[in-house]
């Protein structure tokens, strides 16, 4: 066993153990790892079990549930900590791009993406945040996106969920930090995932495996914000520092 | 939200031909069979490394599997691996080698699927012995259009276990399949290299070596008078010593750019197999070499067919019954010699016979030769034609994974029972290869 390997957490829940990002990350930790797995659809969740089983995970434990269904939460966070004793690693994976047009004309759809993006990752932030300040220590990592910096007219609704989980997670870290618990945003660029199959694909474009490398990085430095590929910090950089009247001009 | 991609330009790894289809990737077995709107015909398509058109459907749906790459369980006992179509033998090698486990059959590279190996029923280094890779593939499933899941196995359906070994895809999805591992202790290779001259000399370096794992040649196809047919033949054993078993670091090095058309000559190919040749000073060599250069030379530098530019290559490959040898062997080369088309990149090896399941596998006993040629037009098209003619004057066959050009005649020359697997075929499928060469739908 590395020295990487020893001092990486060996207890993990994961929340839409069904992305893309998700998988690339449990794959490189899977030795020596229990996981518990949550996601929706029964067929996929079984088959990342037995993907993570089958490279050396010491158990993955699985439990089906549209997290959308918030009242459903304390139920699963209660048996998650529960089932795995303690809690090293909460992974929140789970979000929708959304369909930007049909959101600019119903309200209704863009509720449904601030739902599933913003309002039950606070939910199920609401209670790891407690458990790990209990627990005093720990890894909350959690899946914004560099589409949270700033506002375009072409994903807004969906970067307004992740602008909005942005700023509630450097709340809770300058809540929790103190406790001696990680609270990492991981914002990704374009990666190549079910969610980005209709876009043509372009050199910027990342593989989950590339991403879940720079989350497992970030981790082990206890980072508070990590854009993954790193690059997209410079981008963003840039993407913020355009000023309003020339930006709000922009085609993006 | 729909997971189409806008007709991008999918090419085999020959680049030739060029034909477009929408690209509809797979990333877990429940996404097929897809709701079809279009009614267009579909073809699953893993890494794409096949040359010519056997993975490609002109104006069809390519099913791309290489995100159904899940591991599905492994026994350590048995080595008995079983896993999604779209695992790449890459991504096996990575799990296995440091569990002290390797693939059953290795070809000349690691970035193929698992779908894509039992499709093509592709062979390696060990054909001799071991024979194709659908001979240690003792189940997978079947997937059709309709939504039946047939598990196959020798026992078990077994004429859709035929017919989709080798079957080119076109009998259904492979969803997930079974490979039985071998063991080993090393990653390292035990190898002895040894410089021929001539077709007898390497049939007697074969036969002299037939109880070793693994032997190939590489020969020159472009002197010519007394250094005909020279080249280097490699045998190869595991080691047998312990030794090291870690993952493989990844490559480096891709060719960034195309070369332009005339890089590749008969001069600058001449050249280098000379120095190629000789590089080997003494007449033999032997040593322990790590198994990535062993089987997968070429691997290193990722998208070497952009060495024949834009325009793209064609693959050459067939193999003639031992009863011709030597005369149909000799005629090919000196076929090939003449024109002075041949690339640095020819390879020959003698299959052994052991029997593939497959009802359309390539491979038999006798002597294979696969070699790449630039585009040329007229010339090029000519020269693979006058090579089918004698392939099939002498009994041979040619390798669909790697053709662009056979006429269907000979293919049917080739793959007599073609008609019978012809009612294997799902209803949906199809290849822009198996209309050319069968002329129907």
């Amino acid at each position: 066993m590395t020295k990487r390997d020893a001092l990486f957490p060996s207890r993990v829940l994961v929340l839409g153990a069904t992305s893309s990002i998700a998988i690339a990350t449990m794959r490189r930790l899977a030795g020596n790892t229990h996981f518990m797995l949550v996601a929706r659809n029964p067929n996929r969740l079984t088959a990342v079990a037995q993907d993570l089983l089958t490279r050396g995970a010491l158990a993955a434990e699985t439990w089906v549930m549209d997290l959308d269904n918030t009242s459903a939460h304390k139920e699963m966070l209660a048996a998650a900590a529960e089932r795995l004793g303690r809690i090293d690693l909460a992974l929140i994976a789970h979000g929708v791009l959304g369909d930007q047009q049909a959101a600019e004309a119903d309200f209704e759809i863009a509720a449904a993406i601030l739902h599933t993006n913003f309002t039950s990752t606070v939910s199920l932030l609401t209670w790891l945040g407690n458990y790990f300040q209990a627990q005093r220590g720990g890894t909350l990592a959690v899946i914004s996106s560099v589409a949270g910096d700033r506002g375009r007219k072409s994903n807004y609704v969906y970067g307004a969920s992740k602008g909005a989980l942005t700023i509630f997670l450097d709340g809770l870290r300058n809540r929790i930090d103190r406790d001696g618990v990680q609270v990492l945003t991981i914002k990704p660029g374009f990666v190549a995932t079910p969610m980005t199959a209709h876009v043509p694909q372009n050199a910027l474009f990342a593989s989950p495996d590339q991403v879940a490398q720079g989350i497992l990085r970030a981790i082990e430095r206890r980072r508070d914000v990590v854009y993954v590929p790193w690059f997209w910090a410079g981008i963003m950089l840039l993407v913020r520092a355009i000023p309003g009247f020339r930006f709000k001009k922009m085609n993006m | 939200m729909s997971p189409r991609q806008a007709r991008p330009q999918f090419e085999s790894w020959g680049r030739y031909p060029r034909l477009s289809a929408e690209v509809l990737p797979l990333f877990w077995r429940e996404d097929f069979p897809v709701a079809h709107a279009s009614g267009a015909k579909m073809l699953p398509v893993g890494m794409g490394r096949s040359y010519g058109d056997v993975c490609l459907l002109q104006n069809g749906t390519l099913l791309r599997t290489p995100n159904l790459d899940r591991l599905i369980s492994f026994d350590s006992e048995t080595g008995l691996l079983r896993c999604e179509a779209g695992v790449t033998l890459a991504e096996i090698l990575n799990f296995a080698v440091p569990r002290g486990w390797f693939l059953p059959v290795s070809p000349g590279t690691k970035y193929v699927t698992v779908g894509g190996a039992i499709a093509n029923d592709i062979h390696g280094k060990n054909h001799h012995l071991a024979g194709t890779f659908g001979r240690h593939t003792p189940c997978f499933e079947l997937v059709r259009s309709d939504g039946t899941q047939l598990v196959c196995s020798a026992t078990q359906n077994p004429q859709w276990f035929a017919a989709t070994i080798g079957g080119m895809g076109l009998t259904g999805l492979i969803s997930w399949a079974e490979v039985q591992m071998r063991p080993i202790v090393s990653r390292r290779i035990r190898y002895r290299s040894t410089r021929f001259v001539g077709l007898e000399e390497f049939t007697a370096l074969s036969q002299a070596s037939r109880h070793v794992e693994y032997s190939v040649a590489w020969i020159d196809c472009v002197a010519q008078g007394r250094n005909f047919a020279r080249g280097i033949f490699i045998q190869g054993e595991h080691d047998n010593n312990p030794g090291p078993l870690a993952p493989s670091p990844k490559p480096m090095l891709a060719l960034p750019f195309d070369l332009p058309a005339f890089a590749l000559n008969r001069s600058s190919v001449g050249l280098f197999n000379t120095l190629y040749y000789n590089k080997q000073m003494g007449k033999q060599r032997t040593g322990l070499v790590d198994y990535e250069p062993f089987f997968y030379p070429l691997d290193r530098i990722l998208q070497w067919n952009r060495l024949y530019g834009k325009e793209g290559l064609l693959q050459f490959q067939c193999v003639l019954p031992w009863e011709s040898d030597p005369m149909g062997m000799i005629q090919v080369l000196k076929t090939i010699t003449a024109s002075g088309l041949a690339s640095f990149l020819a390879v020959i090896k003698v299959f052994g016979d052991v029997a593939s399941p497959g009802m359309m596998s390539f491979p038999m006993p006798g002597i294979t030769l696969a070699l790449d040629f630039p585009i040329r037009r007229e010339v090029s098209f000519d020269l693979l034609d006058r090579l089918a003619g004698i392939t099939a004057d002498f009994g041979g066959r040619m390798y669909p994974a790697k053709d662009a050009c056979m006429s269907a005649p000979h293919f049917q020359q080739f793959y007599p029972q073609w008609q019978d697997f012809s009612a294997f075929i799902d209803p949906a499928f199809s290849s822009s290869f198996w209309q050319r060469v069968t002329g129907l739908d």
